[in-house]
């Protein structure tokens, strides 16, 4: 035992840590303390790099490879789960014109300003991340249908309505277009198809004119808060005579309604 | 896109596949919910329905979450992938189950098949025809939920078996389907299952719930009258769950357990019903 383990211990002194030390540096990290001992010198800075590897550099949302796990995990649980749960893909109008008028830096400012914005407008369970460019994303678990097309807009007009400051003091405004998919319930989709589809709602939110919203429409599951009550409210009384009365002759007594058509 | 329509000339904007000209003795087996053992039913129904003499064959229809495969314990090497991608013919992806009926499983890779196209409907139709010929009975054991894959699957069937237990999370969806079929499908007659019941007759009481509300909420809204035929209870079982885990029939492991007997029982109604109406 002691022999096979041996060969996992590592001399600190051995390591070229320099380049990892370095862009922990260049990144705003504090270093970790090497007098704490070497396994937690070590644990520290693989968990920091870690973290920078799944963070988007401009913006400190998350990167695009933080996004396909959650992508990933999220398929998972709807397909066990059958919660629904919506992908939301946002792109900045005419970007390329702020780039080509203003110049890359305030095209930078501008992508986060558009971030901070995002994240502020979520719920802590949620994921946005940077999906390349002046693409976001955001995964929304546990999404109701209605709740989705609501919280689509307040982004939309949250990101509406920031004036993002310039050097020269102007204000700049920009608008996005939201394209929106729930995973289908159920069902373990791929992330490339679930991507697909929140993408066709994009390219429908961009031909329409932009600083808009489409969201993949869904089959109506709507059953009302009237038909749970009626549905449960004689069964989840659990009265055994009242069910006696159903199984023996198809008529519910207790509940006074009439007579139905059963066999 | 011109071939889009071909497929179901009789789809209309607003009607989520209205049922075809029924395609002749298919049952289609499907649930709101997930989990409340769609699949089990299928597979053991088509067993009690073999046992009874009846040349049937189930036909792995959830293309998204497919488990049929599992609960069967077959993993045949062919599969409705390779006929939808044109590498086998029907003949070779139809495998013989376990409990001696046939059985055409969706396999994997089926999922980017989760999205209704118009080749993945078309695909469907020409297996469904070409199949039905051969058989007494076809079981389509379709996804839960009513994505359009699902509806289109059920429209397929000239008759269809809502399973549900009584937990409110499987009744509200199951409401929530029986109403998108009664609504959009146009169905009249929806059969009911009412899987893992505590007490005799909780399904049946189940059962009338729902038609209750469906008549205030639904049927007054329209002229016709649906009606929910009650099929039968299967009782929780410890059985099943050992079935199950055993990845075993459970009208093979042991034949004479209460939620075995109530599936043969569901069989026979099947047969007079679907198989041999004019009795």
């Amino acid at each position: 035992m002691t022999s096979s383990s041996a060969s996992f211990l590592v001399d600190l002194r051995e390591l070229k840590l320099d380049d990892a030390r370095a862009l922990l540096e260049h990144s705003a990290q504090t270093l970790p303390d090497p007098a704490a001992g070497a396994t937690s010198y070590l644990q520290t800075m693989i968990d920091k790099l870690g973290e920078l590897s799944l963070k988007d550099p401009l913006t400190g949302l998350a990167n695009r490879r933080y996004f396909q796990n959650v992508l990933m995990r999220e398929i998972e649980m709807v397909a066990r789960s059958g919660e629904p749960a919506l992908l939301l893909m946002l792109d900045i109008d005419h970007f390329k014109k702020v780039n080509d008028t203003h110049g890359h830096p305030v095209g930078d400012l501008v992508l986060q300003g558009v971030a901070k914005a995002l994240a502020s407008c979520v719920r802590p369970m949620d994921t946005v991340a940077r999906f390349g460019g002046e693409e976001f994303v955001i995964i929304l678990p546990s999404c109701q249908g209605l709740y989705g097309q609501q919280v689509a807009e307040r982004i939309r007009e949250t990101v509406g309505a920031l004036a993002q400051p310039l050097p020269t003091g102007e204000h700049l405004k920009v608008t996005i277009s939201i394209g929106g998919a729930y995973a289908p319930r159920w069902v373990r989709s791929t992330p490339e198809l679930w991507l697909d589809r929140a993408d066709i709602e994009l390219y429908r939110a961009k031909t329409e004119g932009r600083n808009r919203v489409c969201i993949e429409p869904q089959p109506m599951l709507a059953v009302s808060a009237e038909e749970k009550n009626l549905l449960f409210g004689p069964l989840s009384l659990g009265d055994p005579a009242w069910i006696e009365s159903i199984a023996n002759d198809g008529s519910a007594s207790s509940s006074g309604a009439a007579s139905n058509s059963l066999n | 896109m011109n071939h889009a329509h071909k497929d179901n000339p009789q789809a209309s904007p607003g009607e989520l596949f209205p049922p075809l000209k029924p395609l002749g003795k298919v049952l289609a087996v499907t649930s709101g919910k997930g989990g409340v053992g769609k699949t089990f039913v299928s597979a053991n129904l088509a067993a009690a329905l073999a046992k009874r003499g009846h040349k049937v064959l189930v036909l792995d229809a959830d293309l998204g979450l497919a488990n049929l495969d599992v609960v069967l314990n077959l993993y045949p090497k062919i599969t409705l992938h390779d006929v939808f991608t044109g590498k086998a013919t029907l003949e070779e992806a139809v495998v013989k189950a376990p409990g001696g009926f046939s059985v055409l499983l969706a396999g994997s890779g089926m999922v980017e098949y989760s999205r209704l196209t118009p080749n993945v409907r078309e695909d469907f139709l020409r297996i469904m025809t070409g199949l039905l010929p051969h058989y007494d009975i076809v079981l389509l054991d379709t996804g839960a939920g009513i994505s359009d894959v699902v509806l289109f699957a059920v429209s397929l069937a000239s008759e269809v078996l809502v399973v549900a237990t009584p937990e409110p999370t499987s009744l509200t969806d199951a409401y929530a389907t029986i109403k998108v079929l009664v609504g959009e499908q146009k169905r009249r007659i929806i059969r009911m299952v009412i899987n893992q019941t505590a007490r005799m007759g909780d399904g049946r009481a189940i059962t009338s719930q729902l038609q209750q509300v469906l008549d205030r909420f639904v049927v007054a809204k329209t002229d016709e009258k649906v009606r929910l035929v009650h099929l039968g209870d299967i009782p929780g079982d410890i059985s099943v769950r050992q079935a199950v885990m055993r990845r075993q029939l459970l009208i093979q492991s042991t034949p004479g357990c209460p939620a075995a007997l109530a599936i043969s029982q569901l069989a026979a109604k099947i047969e007079d019903t679907l198989i041999h109406p004019s009795k």
